[in-house]
């Protein structure tokens, strides 16, 4: 049952970044790509990973890709149905993206940590074991990535205020 | 006395005979099909709920904003008016379907459906009754924030797939309120939850068997209704279809049962909203015993729908930098007060307590 479950998202989800590269229109690319995240957070929700996919849901696809959409509507110039011109070199960006995904899989594979283990995960995954990691052994970076998004806040506020200019 | 309690019982228990019953006619009432089924009937009930909601409250609209402005409201079809909605909804499906030639044809179509589908998914996780929730999360709250977060998308496809440019303001007017207001709505609900420890909105409301939580809650009770009025982009905060400014906004373009899709999603949505407000703060199903529980809720759902007409029709636009300034400066605020002051009265009572 899980299986085809599995099969249906996994493929609606690269199908939907298919669509993100390939499609002429940038703000279908946008719109896309909300549906590859939708995708991937049912595959969270196979991996018994539920608290992650509800994130994924909130935060991806009802925020990022919306403000994705929004950005590219605030800087888009001429033609829309144009506004995404296949790239002359794709093989250069099928080279970068094979050789990050050969990067990312062998540190997955050397690192025994991530391997699949031999017998699915029941426990944990659940907001209650999250948050009792986040706030114990990894308080430190949980902290750094929350320092990190309010300097990114006030930074944007400065920008979109704009600096006084000295005399 | 004894008759009478029985009776009550089996009224109370109602649906979970009828269950037990479906259950009890497959060879192994626990198998995957008798689960499948009583998912399929779930289903179907929470649509039939959305619909009858939809025809229910759009005439309920239409009364209570006659009694706001001294007027009668519809009351020529039927006894007082009653079978107004039917008609409305006979002509909208009477209606020519028109696609603009410039439009975003996929995107176009895809908008109203989607709209239409977030009520289904985010009612699912609701308890009508004493175990009577179609399906019984753990995440259920933060399931129910998720899902209705994705409606910013469906109203920016259909503002961006109309090709209009008051289509266009209001899917962007529609997307810049929704994602602002939904950070005070989701922090107002932490309170509850810190208090519970749980996000299974079964438990919350087991946990309110002695008092409801608009009582320990008044605070985050306020910010919520504030922000929910928000997201659901229903007036005073209608800037998305504010008519005099960009028409009907994202709805502009649609015609027939599209536009109805729209309709019955506003409705649905505002039947979902009501109904987590109703179960989060005011109990859901709890209730003084005389009426069985599921009744409590719907009464209590009905309070809180007719709350927000009331508001609709008493209160005039709010501009939209104010719009901004009170999430933002307000409500935000507010909420995290609310946290706060949570956090300090847990340890105050775990300390008083002993614990």
């Amino acid at each position: 049952m899980s299986t085809i479950v599995f099969f249906i998202f996994a493929i609606l989800a690269i199908a939907a970044a298919w669509g993100v590269v390939t499609s002429k229109n940038i703000v279908h690319s946008a719109f896309y790509l909300a549906l590859s995240f939708a995708g991937v957070a049912v595959l969270y929700i196979l991996m018994n990973a539920d608290f992650l996919a509800a994130v994924q849901l909130l935060i991806y696809t009802g925020a990022v890709a919306v403000m994705v959409v929004f950005a590219v509507m605030l800087t888009l110039r001429g033609d829309v149905r144009e506004s995404n011109p296949e790239n002359r070199s794709w093989f250069v960006g099928a080279l970068v993206a094979v050789s990050v995904f050969a990067m990312i899989a062998l540190v997955v594979l050397t690192n025994a940590d991530w391997r699949v283990l031999a017998t699915p995960w029941t426990g944990g995954g659940s907001a209650e074991d999250m948050s009792l990691l986040l706030l114990s052994q990894f308080m430190i970076p949980f902290e750094a990535a929350a320092v990190l998004l309010t300097v990114a806040l006030i930074g944007a506020v400065i920008l979109a205020k704009g600096v006084k200019e000295s005399k | 006395m004894e008759t009478l309690y029985n009776l009550f019982e089996t009224l109370n228990n109602l649906f979970l005979i009828i269950a037990a019953f479906i259950r009890g006619l497959f060879a192994d009432p626990q198998s995957v099909w008798a689960n499948l089924t009583m998912d399929v009937i779930g289903f179907i009930i929470v649509v039939v709920i959305i619909v009858l909601a939809a025809l229910i409250l759009i005439l309920l609209e239409r009364k209570v904003a006659g009694w706001t402005s001294q007027r009668p409201g519809p009351n020529r079809l039927g006894p007082r008016g009653w079978f107004q909605t039917i008609a409305d909804a006979l002509k909208l499906i009477g209606k020519e379907d028109v696609t603009p030639a410039g439009a975003d044809k996929l995107i176009f179509k895809i908008a109203p459906m989607m709209i239409f589908c977030i009520p289904m998914m985010t009612l699912a996780v609701i308890p009508f009754g004493k175990g009577l929730a179609p399906a019984n999360l753990d995440l259920g709250i933060f399931y129910f924030v998720a899902m209705s977060s994705i409606s910013t998308v469906a109203f920016l496809m259909a503002g961006w797939g109309s090709n209009n440019k008051y289509s266009l303001l209001g899917g962007m007017r529609a997307v810049a309120q929704m994602v602002s207001y939904e950070i005070p709505l989701l922090f107002s609900l932490l309170g509850v939850v810190m208090i519970t420890q749980s996000f299974n909105l079964g438990v919350i409301v087991e946990a309110q068997a002695t008092i409801p939580f608009i009582v320990l809650q008044p605070l985050a009770f306020v910010i919520f209704v504030i922000a929910g009025m928000a997201e659901l982009n229903r007036a005073p905060f209608d800037l998305v279809e504010a008519d005099q400014e960009v028409v009907a906004g994202p709805f502009t373009e649609y015609t027939g049962l599209r536009w109805g899709l729209f309709f019955l999603g506003e409705y649905g949505n505002m039947t979902a909203l009501s109904a987590l407000g109703a179960t989060v703060f005011l109990g859901g199903w709890q209730g003084p015993a005389f009426l069985p529980g599921y009744v409590w809720f719907f009464m209590k759902v009905g309070v809180f729908v007719f709350f927000m007409m009331w508001a609709r029709w008493t209160f005039p636009r709010i501009r939209i930098d104010h719009l901004m300034h009170l999430a933002w400066k307000v409500l935000l605020p507010l909420a995290i007060l609310n946290i706060l002051l949570t956090g300090l009265g847990i340890y105050i009572y775990g300390f008083v307590m002993g614990g």
